[in-house]
């Protein structure tokens, strides 16, 4: 990786590893929204909205509302300064936040069309050799949707990776700390003569995206191959 | 361990009204046209669907009594379920398919009990198995297996054999006979086809828009010219097997005389088998020098005439036959109810099922 400069890696590094924390620390959430938006309940697409605000909402919204709500003189964010010693504004913690956020919908979209795409007979046969709901969650339900929930998360994993608008409003831009990938070719951008820089990050940029989509794509053939038995 | 079920529920237009009962040891079978609402009545035995009104007691269990609000789901039911579809768990090997519902039962068989019924029902080379690598028949074999093991009080077949094509069918066909004559649980059995219920049933249950139409003995429902289910069949006998005849035939004894047979099986044993009305001859005096193997002596007691056929009910000893000639034929014989006769059968067609 000699053709990256160290302030280069220490970007893709932070990168990476925000957009593994959001992914991972929501996936359980998405599996939770997505179970709960397939069934019909009074104020669904009240729900429905909600959490697909983050796709429609312009980027620098979200994060201008999340700097109101846990910025440290905010309400949420003083109390849970206070209380457990949380800071997120400026912090790579509340960079994965905003990229958790940020990528909930791709998240939950795809476990529902995998949750959707379910033959519900499979549900019935495993009741008839007596299990029950949550056996089944684990057993049946979830098994079969798993390779919807990796394609989501790495579908989300490669949005995350892309973050700019929410993430420099705010945690603002710290080298070491928020600035990841995006944030880097915007600094890079800013300085005379950095054009080569942001070229290398952005084919970097072009290149994960790449990847992460084809594995994507990928698991979901390979599903779509194993249900057809 | 027998069924008793009376169940009423509405779908739209579709209204289902039946009660009937299952004897404990057995094959009863929902026998009628798609839309006569078997599936239905299996979906409610099962608890998969919970009727609008009705009480189903399996084995002296009430799962449902709408009157004193009981429902027991199906996931406490303990009815083994074996769909047309198989649905078996695409992300299980074979193995764990079958083990799904032994794992939940809540007194599983004994280890040497899943060897034996893996044995019985050829699964030894599918364990490793994934689901998607099977056949039609396999998958059959291994829905029939995962729901045995769940050591059900009722077993229900929904169709297990309407998916697959003719020779699939008559690979599972012996398999399900088998099944019936060691297994001692209630099975009910739904099907469209007269011949795997011909085969297969002891009870009968004919349905029709939603209603039971009769209720009976395979023999009562599907044997005789006027019986309930409109079906034409030659004879229906259940015959035990005397053994190998020196001229390499099977002879076998039923009520009303012996008949000799092509296909070989284990002396003793019982044998249901089938004869087509068109295979049926009638003689009226006792034949002599010709091919056919089996001659029986009967009498006629019923007959139905369309422009060119007649259709002949013979009683010989316990068994009823029906032998379809031309109108022609039969008007030649002069023959009449009480007219005795000579019935000619050969040994090909009498179908034990799988020859």
């Amino acid at each position: 990786m000699n053709f990256l400069t160290p302030d280069e890696i220490t970007a893709l590094l932070l990168s990476l590893k925000i957009s593994s924390v959001a992914v991972g620390a929501s996936l359980p959430f998405a599996v939770a929204a997505a179970l709960l938006l397939g069934r019909r309940f009074p104020g669904k697409t009240l729900v429905d909205g909600i959490v697909h605000l983050p796709l429609v909402l312009p980027p620098v919204a979200v994060g201008f509302i999340l700097l109101m709500l846990l910025g440290t003189r905010a309400g949420l964010g003083a109390l849970l300064l206070h209380w457990f010693g949380i800071t997120l504004v400026f912090r790579w913690t509340g960079a994965a936040l905003t990229s958790a956020i940020i990528t909930f919908p791709f998240q939950v979209r795809a476990i529902r069309l995998a949750l959707e795409a379910q033959d519900k007979g499979l549900g019935e046969a495993a009741r008839t050799l007596g299990a029950g709901r949550l056996d089944r969650l684990f057993n049946i339900t979830l098994p079969l949707a798993l390779p919807g929930l990796a394609a989501g998360a790495i579908t989300a994993f490669a949005a995350s990776l892309g973050e700019f608008g929410a993430i420099i409003t705010f945690v603002s831009n710290i080298p070491g700390e928020t600035r990841t990938l995006p944030l880097a070719i915007y600094t890079a951008l800013q300085m005379p003569g950095g054009e080569a820089e942001a070229a290398r990050l952005s084919a970097l940029s072009i290149l994960l995206a790449l990847l992460f989509m084809i594995a994507a794509q990928w698991l979901m053939r390979r599903a779509a191959a194993r249900d057809e038995a | 361990m027998s069924v008793e079920a009376r169940i009423w529920h509405r779908t739209g237009n579709f209204t289902l009204d039946v009660a009937f009962d299952a004897p404990a040891g057995g094959v009863t079978a929902l026998f009628g046209p798609s839309g006569a609402g078997k599936t239905s009545i299996v979906h409610a035995l099962a608890g998969l669907t919970r009727p609008d009104r009705g009480r189903i007691v399996i084995a002296g269990t009430v799962v449902l009594d709408t009157d004193k609000n009981i429902f027991m789901p199906a996931e406490r039911r303990r009815t083994g379920m074996v769909f047309q579809d198989a649905r078996l768990f695409p992300h299980m090997s074979v193995e764990n398919n079958l083990l799904f519902g032994w794992r939940r039962a809540p007194h599983p068989v004994g280890t040497d009990e899943i060897a034996r019924l893996v044995r019985l029902l050829g699964l030894e080379p599918l364990l490793r198995r994934a689901p998607r690598n099977l056949s039609g028949g396999e998958k059959a074999r291994v829905a029939l297996g995962r729901a045995l093991l769940a050591a059900p009080q009722l077993l229900l077949l929904d169709e297990p054999l309407a998916s697959l094509d003719a020779e699939r069918r008559q690979e599972i066909l012996p398999w399900l006979e088998r099944l019936r004559d060691i297994a001692r649980l209630p099975m009910i059995y739904v099907s469209h086809a007269v011949d795997e219920v011909a085969r297969l049933a002891d009870k009968v249950v004919l349905l029709r828009q939603g209603r039971v139409v009769a209720q009976g003995s395979a023999f009562d429902l599907l044997t005789g010219l006027s019986n309930p289910s409109g079906v034409l069949l030659g004879a229906l006998i259940d015959t035990v097997v005397v053994g190998p005849r020196p001229d390499g035939l099977t002879e076998l004894a039923f009520d009303g005389g012996r008949l000799a047979a092509l296909a070989w099986t284990q002396a003793g044993r019982s044998l249901r088998v089938r004869i087509a009305a068109e295979d049926i001859l009638i003689a009226r005096s006792e034949p002599q020098g010709i091919s056919a193997n089996n001659v029986l002596k009967a009498k006629v007691t019923a007959l139905r005439f369309t422009e060119t056929l007649a259709d002949v009910e013979l009683s010989a000893g316990a068994a009823r036959l029906v032998a379809r000639i031309t109108a022609a034929s039969a008007k030649r014989l002069e023959l009449a109810p009480g007219t005795e006769i000579f019935a000619i059968i050969k040994s090909m067609a009498v179908d034990r099922g799988d020859a």
